[in-house]
């Protein structure tokens, strides 16, 4: 790994830290966060990757223009029955939960799109039947761009496999200091496949009625998954006053608060990425990245031995 | 009976305040908020709840300690992560796993493997399906438990229910405000409607998403239009995010300019066109009269 900046917090850094940003509501600002973060961060002298793993719709590539270097599918398996080997005994049919199999007359007939690569089909056929065939949902890139290690997934169109695919975005990340995952927006089973191995979350909302309401769920997942979180509040001075009074009400601190600048969204328009082409804003992020820091030493404890899980499997819904 | 759902590739551009304001247009109408992830329409269209429904979604295992040997079996085999092992304080794993019922997808394969029958296996509400009565008409929207799968099959559902008010009080016309993104409750949202509304944003992440959004109805085979919300931020993008849409037969329905009348209307919890006259809301009326003549052109 390379060096580090800051040495106070060294023996925290010993460990990689995964910082994911999230937001209840899209069109947050979540992935100009995002990109700005990382950009602070590399500044700073830190090894940094981004991952996106807002696959439906990812849009950090247009802000880094990595050069990319490699890219491979993301495979979600799928059973086959090998006829010679089927009694037709219907098993399968009642084993499957999500009914993406049907025995008619004893021929067997796997619907894929209902599919969830479980496995539990072909562990469980008695005549051992049922193989699985990986078969492509997306495509993974791997790349550089301004500095910062890239990597993003794109689920393909007509797919539904979106958290397969963020489960190979987070597969083919590094060993950086710092990751950040642009997560989907939302509170569903994809984001969760994102937020599930970072150590902290940020939650980037902006202060009108649908902000606070999809906020106040965000922040209901995010506790259910226990991680620590906290709050950057994006065109602050737009709608009211009612999200800087939840956040106080429920402890959360906010680490960030930006303007509604139109600069920013103009800047955001062409692709730019925002510490660059407006650089009075580059100490702004510099403060809240070392805050965010200091935060998260206070909030993640000392790593403990992961659990055992293994990390190989694909991880799909 | 026609539907016709509002989507966006992206989220955040509009797409929930224009569906309120189309709400106060046009003939009698069923409101669906398929955006069962982050629904919003009901903070601006005041819903007075008339029927609430349970909306079980799967059901999630859990082990019975007393039962579990610790074999590790389940463990070994639960393809989405959802058992695992405990860690103490000073390191030490627990003997016994445990599963996570956020993770849990309810596929049953370690209650099958389990040699003792330790793990018990209970359906899960999953959210909420509330039928309500609007100023503006029926209105049917849901809610995702927080961390629940399944978010395709809420959405179709709250469709059904739709479709049903709509025989039932002759109504003419389903407006849906969709999820963002391309993936499954999307798809649950657009199947079979018989036109969709991009709504987008002149940036080149708007342009990027409306792409991919438009490929998917393309896919399904909708006729679809596109709106340029907030167009005057960069009015080139505009021009030529509309000029990629017709190359895709995908037509624009008109451009609502940059007005902060419409968070304002929003701040106070209300549509922009019940703000008195302005000329944003003009826009939305304008963009509402396209839709309406593609609609009555099928
Ligand atoms: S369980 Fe196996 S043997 Fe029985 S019908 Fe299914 S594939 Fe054929
Ligand atoms: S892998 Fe699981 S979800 Fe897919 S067909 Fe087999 S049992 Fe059903
Ligand atoms: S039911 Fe399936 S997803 Fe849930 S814990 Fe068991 S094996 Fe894992
Ligand atoms: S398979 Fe059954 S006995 Fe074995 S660890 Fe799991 S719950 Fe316990």
């Amino acid at each position: 790994m390379g060096g580090r900046g800051g040495g106070c917090l060294n023996e925290f850094m010993n460990n990689p830290l995964k910082i994911a940003v999230a937001s209840g509501k899209g069109g947050t600002g979540k992935t100009t966060i995002a990109v700005s973060l990382a950009l602070t961060a590399a500044a700073a002298g830190r090894t940094v990757q981004y991952l996106d793993c807002d696959v439906e719709e990812p849009n950090g590539h247009i802000f880094f223009k990595p050069q990319i270097h490699s890219r491979f599918p993301a495979m979600v398996a799928l059973p086959e029955v090998i006829k010679a080997q089927c009694n037709g005994c219907g098993d399968c049919a009642d084993i499957c939960a999500y009914n993406a199999i049907a025995v008619v007359r004893g021929q067997v007939l796997i619907f894929p799109e209902l599919c969830r690569g479980c496995g539990a089909c072909s562990l469980l056929c008695p005549k051992d039947a049922i193989v699985e065939i990986s078969r492509p949902v997306g495509n993974v890139e791997i790349g550089v761009g301004a500095g910062v290690a890239f990597v993003r997934g794109v689920l393909s169109i007509g797919q539904i496999m979106t958290p397969a695919v963020i489960a190979a975005v987070k597969g083919a990340g590094g060993d950086q200091e710092i990751t950040l995952l642009d997560c989907p927006p939302g509170t569903s089973c994809a984001v969760i496949e994102a937020v599930r191995d970072a150590d902290a979350v940020l939650l980037v909302t902006e202060p009108t009625p649908f902000g606070l309401h999809d906020l106040t769920l965000a922040v209901e997942m995010t506790r259910a998954l226990k991680k620590p979180f906290c709050v950057v509040l994006n065109r602050f001075d737009l709608g009211d006053d009612k999200t800087v009074a939840y956040c106080r009400e429920e402890n959360i601190p906010i680490i960030l608060s930006i303007p509604d600048d139109r600069r920013i969204a103009e800047a955001y328009a062409r692709g730019e990425a925002l510490t660059e082409v407006l650089p009075s804003y580059a100490p702004v992020f510099t403060d809240a990245w070392e805050r965010l820091l200091a935060w998260c030493e206070r909030q993640i404890p000392r790593k403990k031995v992961p659990v055992p899980l293994d990390q190989g499997k694909a991880a799909t819904s | 009976m026609k539907e016709i759902a509002v989507i966006s590739g992206k989220g955040g551009t509009g797409k929930t305040s224009l569906t309120a304001a189309f709400a106060t247009l046009g003939g009698k109408k069923v409101l669906a908020d398929c955006d069962v992830d982050a629904a919003d329409l009901h903070l601006v269209l005041h819903p007075e709840i008339i029927r609430e429904e349970i909306f079980i979604g799967g059901s999630k295992a859990a082990i019975r300690e007393e039962d579990c040997t610790g074999c590790g079996l389940c463990a070994e085999h639960c393809r989405f992560r959802a058992i695992g092992y405990s860690v103490t304080t000073n390191g030490e794993q627990a003997e016994k796993p445990i599963i996570n019922p956020i993770f849990c997808e309810g596929c049953r394969l370690c209650a099958r493997l389990c040699p003792v029958e330790a793990i018990a296996f209970e359906p899960a509400e999953s959210g909420r399906l509330c039928v309500s009565g609007t100023p503006c008409g029926p209105m049917v929207h849901a809610r995702l438990g927080v961390a629940q799968g399944n978010s395709g099959k809420l959405v179709t559902l709250v469709r059904q229910e739709a479709r049903t008010i709509a025989e039932g009080e002759a109504c003419e016309l389903i407006i849906i405000d969709g999820p963002p993104g391309v993936g499954c409750p999307v798809i649950a949202s657009i199947t079979g409607v018989n036109l969709a509304l991009i709504v987008t944003e002149p940036t080149l992440s708007g342009r990027h998403d409306l792409m991919r959004a438009a490929e998917l109805t393309a896919h399904f085979r909708i006729p679809t239009l596109v709106c340029i919300n907030k167009w005057d931020i960069h009015p080139g993008m505009t021009e030529r995010i509309e000029k990629e849409a017709r190359d895709h037969d995908v037509l624009p329905a008109g451009r609502i300019r940059y007005d902060r009348l419409v968070t304002d209307a929003q701040v106070q919890r209300t549509n922009v066109l019940a703000c008195g006259d302005s000329a944003v809301g003009e826009d939305m009326k304008a963009v509402w009269r396209s839709v309406e003549s593609a609609l009555s052109n099928q």
